[in-house]
């Protein structure tokens, strides 16, 4: 279990690692953020 | 020798490995599956270009909807046990090939290859995707698993976001939108599509990990998170599950709670201008109702995040019981107090719709809670055709209501109060279900070992024997 449990230790972290991790995350937040924009233009009209 | 690429063993986690990359690879599957949600930006080129009606051009998704449920109950202790990586494989296979059967059909002027790629193979890929992460995060998030699936199935309500201006800037590019669309290049759009979620999909499976067997979040133990009686250290068999009251009970609250998400959305834009058709211009009124279909959507996803997450301090129940008993008293509020205020017409929509959203995304952990890990994406996997019912009797139930109140000369909010109001006695019902779900009966326990041999087919149809 202890060792088991370091797994979720980030600060073990490479820096290819943490890279890694942002280009993931990148990867699925640019595109949802472009939708997220697209669908907010929208809004304003509600209130217009 | 080495195991095979697909198999679970290959993805388990090396130590150092940060659950938070868990996240970014069930996003890669959701984001795109989610494209589903957005199939009503192809219905009018696909109308005006092949000159079909708009029940025709609403197969495709329909039938999707139907065989994400099906493939999600049949295929559900299959990804259980042969791991997320294969499940994404075929999720990404089946859908991509989806999108390119239906290309190559309008090339060839075959509509039926629409709705047998779209809808048929497409569908089967959004099942067996949809469920693919759901028992993974869990496993990664014992800790947090409303917060883990929540952000999962908010990507589901956000590929919509994207693929709607995608679809669109497609379209638009091949030539394929305004009055006489060119059907080749809806064709390409759908090619173009495939090849996108292709390559969009491939992170998703490159990226996924198990965690190694016994692992837990720093200082998490299963005794010391069992803070209310509803969470079970027991785990129970997907066979076992469909046995117990609490599955069907679930599957009553998930199906009434979508219906009544889908009262409002299924007719989101002329609702609107129904209810305020006197306060402007029909142009103003118009750019106000796609203003309220965006900020609908938007709720819809963020609700799945934002209510799915509280559900980890204030517990699933108490969360359905806002879910379920808010919505009917909003529902009852917009058919009482239908069109006198814009401002609380709005604020009722808006947390109606994150409550629907909210249904899908806190559904895996109360599940998780109920029956616990072991087969717990299969579990959902059947829990999942409440879904196609709703999505198949709700559109049909609330169109044919409000279209008879059209036809027979009524008009403004009126043409829904009987809609809204079959929305407040479906909540109800649910809430009392709700209500009635107590934890799962020790019976339907798997014997103590059963959650370490969950890896293989064969242990799992012997605990099914159990």
């Amino acid at each position: 279990m202890s060792s088991a449990a370091e797994a979720t230790g980030a600060a073990t972290w490479s820096p290819v690692q943490w890279i890694g991790a942002v280009m993931a995350w990148i990867w699925v937040g640019v595109p949802f953020a472009y939708g997220l924009y697209q669908l907010v233009l929208k809004i304003p009209a509600l209130f217009g | 020798m080495a195991p095979g690429f697909l198999t679970r063993e290959r993805i388990v986690a090396p130590p150092g490995w940060s659950r938070w990359l868990v996240p970014p690879a069930a996003l890669s599957i959701h984001l795109a599956i989610g494209q589903a949600y957005a199939w009503s930006a192809f219905k009018a080129p696909l109308e005006n270009g092949l000159d079909i009606s708009g029940v025709a051009s609403a197969l495709p998704f329909t039938l999707a909807i139907i065989m994400l449920g099906l493939s999600s109950a049949l295929f559900g202790t299959k990804v259980d046990a042969n791991g997320p990586r294969w499940a994404m494989v075929m999720s990404s296979a089946f859908f991509v090939t989806g999108f390119m059967i239906s290309g190559v059909g309008l090339h060839l002027g075959q509509y039926w290859m629409v709705v047998l790629g779209y809808g048929f193979v497409g569908g089967i890929g959004l099942g067996i995707g949809y469920i693919s992460p759901v028992s993974t995060l869990i496993k990664w998030f014992p800790d947090r698993p409303g917060l883990a699936t929540g952000l999962a199935i908010m990507g589901f309500g956000g590929g919509a976001l994207i693929a709607s201006p995608l679809t669109a800037s497609l379209l638009s590019g091949y030539g394929a939108s305004g009055d006489s669309p060119s059907v080749g290049g809806i064709g390409n759009t759908f090619l173009t599509m495939g090849l996108i979620y292709l390559v969009f999909m491939s992170v998703g499976w490159l990226l996924i990990r198990v965690p190694a067997e016994g692992w837990a979040p720093k200082g998490w133990t299963p005794e010391g998170a069992k803070k209310s009686g509803m969470i079970s250290t027991g785990m129970v068999s997907a066979r076992n599950a469909i046995k117990t009251p609490q599955f069907w009970l679930l599957w009553v609250v998930l199906c009434f709670n979508v219906t009544a998400g889908i009262g409002i959305l299924e007719r989101a834009n002329p609702i609107f201008q129904d209810f305020f058709a006197e306060t402007g211009t029909a142009e103003t009124l118009a750019a106000a109702a796609v203003g309220f279909v965006a900020i609908l959507s938007l709720a819809n996803s963020l609700g799945r995040i934002a209510w799915s997450s509280l559900s980890d301090v204030l517990g699933r129940k108490n969360m359905y019981r806002i879910y379920l008993g808010v919505g009917a008293l909003l529902y009852l509020l917009i058919t009482l107090v239908p069109n006198q205020s814009r401002a609380l017409f709005l604020i009722a929509s808006v947390l109606i719709l994150s409550f629907y959203g909210a249904g899908f995304a806190t559904v895996p952990a109360y599940l998780r809670d109920l029956f616990g890990t072991y087969q717990v994406g299969a579990i959902h996997g059947r829990l999942l055709t409440a879904w196609s019912t709703a999505g198949v009797l709700g559109p049909l139930i609330v169109n044919a209501i409000a279209d008879a109140r059209i036809d027979a000369g009524v008009e403004g909010p009126a043409r829904y109060t009987t809609a809204f109001s079959i929305m407040v006695v479906l909540l109800i019902i649910a809430f009392v279900c709700n209500e009635l779900i107590k934890p799962v009966n020790s019976k339907f326990h798997e014997p103590e070992k059963a959650p370490a041999e969950a890896t293989t087919p064969v242990t799992a149809e012997k605990g099914a024997q159990s």
